[in-house]
């Protein structure tokens, strides 16, 4: 997540003190991502020495008399271009989930069936507390129910990808296959395609 | 406000049931549609079931609503056994205490939004003013009201599911059943219908709802997950300090 570009856009609005960007970080970002002020602070002065902006009424060093601050023309052109730029996926960060899973997929002795299914408990879980927390939100409040909406939507899809990370390893465990390790993608039965038609049970669509 | 959290004294359940487990066929033929299932539902509460095709969602409703019985254990509806009425008796209770609502309505056409309602009364023996003004009054709480005298081919999908939610709610009932409430629904409209059973939760019914859509599911106090007859996972309460700590990274 980038701290940088979020303080950028928040002081495309308007100058701000560094408390009153933490406070206006909280309250846009519907509180989903705490900063401390020590964050705030740090990408600030990074911010300023990269001359993207200026604290107004002196140097940002003098803590007697620290003034808001504002941004540069290379801060509003930054924040332009960041505006434009879509978020890259990889740039989520890797997803230990994804990982886990496909590691259970090769490593023999895993239940995958129970890793499946507490995964799926566990995010159903987190569904309901979102789900409450959208209910319970105030309808004026549109970034908390944006930002809830996307936990909502993304929880959503994990189920999804879920099921069907059940539904493959069961098509794959049901073949006659022993090759399930890392690197070997010899198959005992190549004349199967790799679809089979087995009468595999499927989830839930019906 | 949230308020459909349980009270703190737990409230003597409305829905029971007892390694309540249900068999057809024998031998090799044996299918075991339900096995060992305990599930209690107190007033206020509102479960969804969730579980791939064939793993025993139905059956458990059927079992809860007494339109089947267990081949062993038990089902207590507001404390009363099941097993020991007769037919007659449990097609009473199931009148009386129990609603259900399923995915492509079953108002029955001929009649109004007021005499669907109104109809299970009537067969109680309700007077009918006295019948139409509880239908009406129903009616208006699931937010339907103007639709009294209209029929179901006069309204959308969202209407007549709401027209069967006041049907299933109407008089003393305070166990609603529901089969997959949204599956004729879009997205917006099955939103709308949970609010409505979340609402009938909040206001002391208690809720079992089979759905395979997380999302509505998520509208419940809990999820109970089924497969292969079994009830292998539920989801619990969340522990504050956790939901914290899940914002903070």
């Amino acid at each position: 997540m980038s701290v940088k570009h979020a303080l950028l856009a928040l002081l495309s609005w308007r100058p701000s003190t560094t408390y009153q960007l933490r406070k206006d970080f909280d309250a846009s970002t519907g509180q989903a991502w705490p900063l401390n002020i020590g964050q705030v602070s740090t990408t600030l002065q990074r911010l300023e020495r990269d001359g993207l902006v200026v604290r107004e009424g002196g140097p940002s060093d003098d803590p007697a008399a620290p003034g808001p601050w504002r941004l540069t023309d290379a801060g509003r052109e930054e924040v332009t271009a960041w505006w434009r730029r879509p978020v890259p996926r990889a740039d989520r960060g890797r997803d230990e989930l994804v990982i886990k899973l496909a590691l259970a997929a090769v490593v023999p002795g895993v239940d995958v069936a129970d890793l499946v299914q507490r995964q799926r408990s566990a995010i159903q879980r987190t569904l309901h507390d979102l789900t409450r927390l959208r209910r319970d939100a105030d309808p004026e409040d549109l970034p908390a129910r944006l930002v809830l909406s996307n936990h909502i939507f993304a929880a959503e899809a994990d189920l999804r990808w879920l099921d069907e990370v059940e539904e493959t390893l069961l098509r794959a465990r049901r073949r006659p296959s022993p090759a399930r390790r890392p690197g070997n993608a010899t198959r005992s039965t190549p004349d199967v395609p790799a679809e089979s038609t087995e009468d595999v049970p499927t989830r839930s669509t019906a | 406000m949230n308020t459909h959290h349980p009270p703190t004294m737990p409230a003597q359940p409305i829905l029971e049931m007892r390694r309540a487990s249900r068999v057809h066929g024998e031998g090799a033929r044996t299918v075991r549609a339900l096995v060992d299932a305990d599930l209690v539902l107190r007033p206020g509460e509102f479960v969804a079931v969730m579980g791939p095709s064939g793993s025993g969602k139905s059956t458990l409703l059927h079992l809860a609503g007494g339109l089947d019985t267990p081949t062993s254990g038990q089902v207590l509806v507001e404390g009363t056994d099941l097993a020991r009425l007769s037919v007659a008796q449990r097609a009473v209770l199931r009148r009386r205490s129990i609603g259900y609502v399923f995915q492509d309505f079953n108002l029955l056409p001929a009649l109004t939004a007021a005499e669907n309602v109104a109809f299970p009364l009537e067969l109680d023996g309700w007077p009918v003013r006295r019948a139409r003004r509880a239908a009406l009054a129903v009616l208006a709480e699931t937010g339907v009201a103007d639709l009294a005298d209209r029929r179901p081919e006069d309204m959308s999908g969202g209407q007549a599911q709401r027209v069967a939610i006041a049907r299933a709610l109407v008089g003393p009932r305070r166990l609603l059943l529901a089969d997959e409430p949204t599956g004729a629904l879009d997205s917006g409209t099955g939103t709308e219908i949970l609010q409505v059973l979340r609402d009938r939760a909040d206001r002391g019914a208690a809720v079992l709802m089979v759905t395979h859509e997380a999302r509505f599911a998520a509208w419940a106090d809990r999820t109970v997950f089924l497969r292969d007859g079994r009830i292998v996972d539920e989801t619990g309460p969340s522990d504050p300090a956790e939901l914290l700590a899940e914002g903070a990274r």
